[in-house]
């Protein structure tokens, strides 16, 4: 009656190496604590590399289960589980430096993070409810802890008790969604619960409740805007290289999830797509006009990351309206321009921290442009890629997602984001305005040195936000695929893509193909 | 009770409060686990029924494991503030604006 499942290591290999780094992390720490962090921050800087060298080789591989159809892996879940190494990675580089100044300088710091990340890269390669959920929490337990670890700081421990109560709550309104799903279908796997959902309607009010629940505690990760509640707070307490990494993951993950749980529900797409359609109209709208009345940079960026979750929310539902059509390429390729933008403002903003202070309000910024010109010149690139001016990689993502949404039949939405891209130029443009043109001697603060991480982490992002517009087609052939071989078994013609190569090195060709 | 257990999380001002109507909402979901696991629909083809049922009873052990770790961290959280402020009345909570 029960067979040992096989088990496929490499597929599982990713995961395992950062879970690994994570613990080797803690134990060094544990060994070592009157040390510095070099240590702890190299291994897991190469951990990170293992692992995201192995998940370049499954690139464009065929998608496949194992474990007992626990763990599941397509080009989508190696897509964003890359994306999000690389995050992590970023953060990394600037976080010794950052949390040294702030004086909260805890080892520990990195094995959280890597453990969340590892929770976070289960939650998109995997087609299993419960291992959605364990996914789930373990990215979300840990990142409590972190937005709590400046300790002494009251903000930071307030932004933990908020994030920590909120998060609960809707994780449990997730977890009685999976309760209905899995009583409306008698499983925990999504590809059951599809059959299920075409096989009978039987079950139908509780499949639709079921969804709604889910939608709670998933819009609740990914920040969108009913649920966006504790964004600003969480973002404004929580350290700025916390903010930063948890900006990434979270959305990424739960973006992730929700593409899968979504497309397993499309059959009761005529109850969802509406109510998602009015969520990211709200989402793009609010996130940007309450943004432009936030006086402290990091609020402003929180408000800023909710307005770019209804973008890529824009993305997502274009994809599901037409699956086969419309690949999830551009909204692959939004992530990436995300990842590499937000990362590069908030490095550059964490050099307001000094001796144990840091101040976050906009006028902490000024005269950045004298006393640290090259944060300064890439805070200004990250911004203008934030707003979507054309060189830059925001631009092209904007763009790509537009296209979609029109080519999906849903101007609503496009123009809802022509036009927020519009609104959001604001208060991108105040923060810009204080780090160059404000220079009131009485505001200025010291900024913190520019120490190596944080100067290769800023470069790092400039290459990205500005070089990703080269290397468009590489990116949205490698996303072409992905979403599309998701639930072949229902899929009416199975058609496997041809697997691109875009392990390969990037061609720098012209920019005009974006669409 | 999870009707109950959310009514509770919005009135409540003590989070040690907030977070016990929590964890009865997540005690709700486990005992509709445990409900679907003892009477499984009609998609369920007789020779996976066994499969069926224990992916259900699994979910709940994995769900106690869960709260309980969620408590650990939960716990923590609300001692440091406890000590940083000696009070931890959610209404207080309201250092950050905008």
């Amino acid at each position: 009656m029960i067979q040992i499942p096989t088990i496929d290591w490499g597929v599982l290999m990713p995961t395992i190496i950062v879970f690994v780094t994570g613990i080797i992390g803690l134990l060094v720490e544990m060994f070592r604590p009157k040390q510095n962090n070099n240590l702890i921050v190299g291994l897991s800087l190469a951990g990170l590399a293992a692992a995201f060298v192995l998940l370049l080789g499954q690139l464009g591989a065929e998608p496949t289960t194992t474990i007992a159809n626990m763990v599941f892996r397509d080009q989508l879940a190696v897509l964003l589980q890359l994306v999000m190494l690389g995050a992590t990675a970023l953060c990394f580089l600037f976080s010794e430096g950052y949390l040294r100044q702030r004086r909260i300088a805890f080892g520990e710091f990195y094995p959280l993070a890597l453990w969340s990340l590892g929770g976070a890269m289960i939650m998109v390669g995997t087609q299993n409810l419960l291992m959605l959920f364990v996914g789930l929490e373990v990215l979300s337990i840990a990142l409590y802890c972190l937005s709590g670890m400046a300790r002494g700081d009251q903000r930071s421990e307030e932004s933990a008790l908020k994030y920590f109560l909120l998060g609960a709550f809707a994780s449990a309104f997730l977890l009685y969604g999976i309760a209905f799903i899995y009583g409306a279908s008698g499983t925990l796997d999504l590809e059951g619960f599809k059959i299920a959902l075409y096989a009978t309607d039987s079950t139908f009010v509780m499949a639709v409740f079921a969804i709604a629940l889910m939608l709670v505690g998933l819009g609740f990760k990914a920040a969108l805007v009913p649920f966006h509640q504790w964004t600003p707070d969480v973002y404004q307490g929580a350290p700025t290289n916390v903010t930063a990494f948890m900006s990434i993951i979270s959305k990424v993950a739960a973006m992730g999830a929700l593409i899968r749980v979504l497309t397993a529900a499309d059959a009761l797409q005529n109850f969802w797509f509406p109510a998602l359609t009015g969520i990211a109209i709200a989402t793009m709208t609010i996130g940007n006009l309450v943004a432009l009345v936030q006086k402290d940079v990091k609020r402003a960026l929180g408000y800023s990351s909710v307005a770019h979750a209804g973008y890529l929310l824009v993305g997502i539902l274009a994809h599901l309206k037409m699956p086969v059509e419309i690949p999830l390429a551009s909204v692959v390729f939004y992530f990436v321009t995300y990842t590499a933008m937000t990362i590069g403002a908030f490095a550059m903003i964490s050099i307001t921290a000094k001796d144990g202070k840091e101040g976050t309000r906009t006028q902490d910024l000024n005269g950045m442009w004298r006393k640290a010109p090259y944060a300064a010149g890439v805070l200004f690139i990250c911004l203008i890629s934030l707003i979507g001016v054309p060189p830059t990689g925001g631009f092209f993502g904007k763009l790509a997602i537009f296209n979609d949404a029109l080519a999906a039949g849903l101007p609503v939405l496009a123009i809802t984001l022509a036009v927020n891209s519009v609104i959001s130029t604001f208060y991108y443009w105040q923060i810009a305005k204080a780090a160059f043109v404000d220079d009131e001697p009485a505001l200025q603060t010291d900024f913190a040195h520019l120490n190596p991480g944080l100067k290769l982490t800023g470069a790092i992002c400039v290459i990205g936000v500005v070089g990703i517009a080269f290397m468009a087609t590489p990116l949205i052939n490698a996303g072409s695929t992905a979403g599309r071989d998701t639930m072949s078994v229902i899929q009416l013609e199975p058609d496997v893509q041809d697997t691109p190569a875009i392990a390969a090195p990037m061609p720098t060709e012209v920019n005009q193909e974006v669409r | 009770m999870f009707a109950l257990g959310s009514i509770g999380v919005l009135i409540r001002k003590n989070p040690v409060i907030v977070f016990m109507c929590i964890e009865l909402m997540l005690n709700a979901v486990n005992l509709s686990f445990l409900a679907f696991a003892a009477y499984p629909n009609s998609h369920v083809q007789a020779n996976n029924a066994f499969e069926s049922a224990m992916a259900g009873q699994a979910m709940v052990i994995v769900v106690m494991a869960i709260a309980a770790a969620e408590v650990a961290v939960g716990l923590g959280i609300i001692m440091a503030i406890f000590r940083y402020r000696n009070n931890v009345d959610v209404d207080d909570m309201n250092t950050m604006r905008g």
